[in-house]
């Protein structure tokens, strides 16, 4: 049986995993290549990099680092931040990445998922999205609008048409991550995910809030998610993967045990 | 030396970092007499069907893979790999394939809307016969698939190894003499599948 998935995110500021509330006032938590070989080795069924200050200072993507990475871990891993142009893209997978994740790029140029899906394979193509709760749900039917460039522009679009549209376009997974609940360790954003995870046909990963067992138990028994990302309640050791896969396991949520 | 064929298929990195983990000897090419003269053979690829056919066509990698085969080099094929040694892909619309592999690829067909397509993810495989490439590794164990289509082998004597996922019992890995295919990423499933890789760096191309 397909297993669901639990991804630790690893965001990267000058070479160190840091952690923020909010995309705010963020810590700095580790080496994020010595990380990357603990989570490999403790169970984690992928990871994801994000380089998020490269798209907000508008530098490329730290390549050496995704080499780096490639090396040492066994698992597939995406990269994310500061893919400006398929150049880009393809340089990141070239270094060794299974995927590549767009976001701010996706809102302003539509087109280079599909491009990047017909030259690199619908299957290596993440759209990550960053939706924040709106009030006005005569211009966001789903009650939520996406913003970009960790939270500092808002663009007018709806969170739901616009996975549904990227999935159209060819993206291969959807990273719901939700700006309310990110860092906060509070829960998933349950109604968001489930409202996309039951509209589109691609796997869906739930990201921001994670800070309990309980709280994957709930983003896949209740809003459907195929894979969950943790940081915060992982990166500080307060709650291992193992211990993670054990609560889920006990929940009858289909997990991989051995690796 | 390994050869790694690069047809302008993705994931080819990922296949030499774990050679290269392994500490054996491995060059990605696409160059016919390099890939002809290789102890091994491994025939990777991510993608669609209709463009990697067309790939291996413009770049004269049909012949080479052929004769390999035939003069019974081991080779292992990987995920879309594994889809276009067979005769037939559904995909695009339908696209003959190599033939090295007797049989087709089929889509996945998901049951209900809860089941997405491609399978992305961590699933087991059970083993449908021994082989060498399996030693040192337990049935039912994880591997990482990221697929859409997967292969139906002519006869189960092809079939090394089933998954099961949406509508279908498939065949996760296949073989036929000195050739090995999974529909999986072995270079990207932890220490079972680098495990798988290892075997395959070991193997004499006999069962």
């Amino acid at each position: 049986m397909l297993t669901k998935r639990i991804v630790p995110c690893l965001d990267v500021r000058n070479r160190k995993v840091t952690k923020g509330v909010k995309f705010q006032n963020n810590i700095d938590l580790g080496d994020p290549i010595e990380m990357a070989v603990a989570y490999s080795d403790g169970g984690a069924d992928e990871l994801v990099f994000y380089d998020i200050t490269a798209s907000a200072e508008r530098r490329p993507i730290d390549i050496d680092m995704v080499k780096e990475i490639g090396k040492v871990v066994h698992i597939p891993f995406a990269v994310g931040g500061g893919i400006e142009n398929l150049d880009d893209m393809y340089r990141v997978l070239l270094a060794g990445a299974e995927k590549v994740s767009v976001n701010s790029l996706a809102v302003r140029n539509p087109n280079v998922i599909a491009e990047g899906a017909r030259i690199f394979g619908a299957q290596c193509i993440v759209l990550g999205m960053d939706p924040v709760k709106v009030d006005d749900h005569t211009k966001y039917p789903s009650g939520y609008e996406i913003t970009t460039r960790g939270f500092r522009e808002r663009t007018g679009m709806d969170a739901l048409e616009w996975a549904k549209r990227a999935q159209d376009l060819g993206a291969g997974e959807i990273v719901v991550n939700s700006v309310d609940a990110d860092g906060t360790r509070a829960g998933f954003e349950l109604t968001l995910t489930k409202l996309i995870s039951t509209s589109v046909g691609v796997p869906v990963v739930a990201s921001g809030g994670a800070g309990t067992p309980q709280h994957l138990i709930d983003v896949f028994k209740l809003a459907h998610a195929d894979a969950g990302i943790v940081a915060s309640m992982t990166h500080t050791g307060d709650y291992t993967i193992a211990g993670i896969k054990k609560e889920l396991d006990a929940a009858g949520v289909p997990v991989r045990k051995k690796w | 030396m390994i050869a790694i064929v690069d047809y302008k298929a993705g994931n080819l990195t990922s296949v030499k970092l774990a050679l290269e983990y392994l500490g054996v000897a491995c060059e990605i090419t696409r160059d016919p007499d390099v890939i002809r003269g290789a102890e091994r053979v491994i025939f990777p690829g991510d993608g669609a069907a209709a463009a990697a056919m067309e790939h291996l066509n413009e770049l004269g990698l049909l012949a080479p893979l052929k004769d390999v085969v035939a003069k019974g080099t081991p080779t292992l094929g990987i995920c879309l790999g594994t889809q276009v040694i067979c005769d037939w892909s559904d995909e695009d619309g339908g696209v003959p394939c190599m033939g090295l592999l007797p049989g087709k690829v089929k889509k996945f067909i998901a049951p209900d809307p809860l089941c997405k397509i491609p399978q992305m993810g961590w699933n087991t495989m059970k083993f449908a016969r021994k082989h060498p490439l399996f030693d040192g590794i337990e049935d039912d164990s994880e591997f990482y698939f990221i697929h859409s289509y997967y292969p139906v082998p002519e006869s189960r004597d092809l079939v090394m190894g089933e998954t099961q996922y949406a509508d279908a019992t498939f065949a996760s890995a296949v073989g036929k003499g000195n050739l090995f295919a999974t529909q999986f990423h072995p270079e990207r499933s932890g220490r079972v599948g680098v495990r798988l890789v290892e075997n395959f760096t070991k193997w004499n191309g006999q069962c």
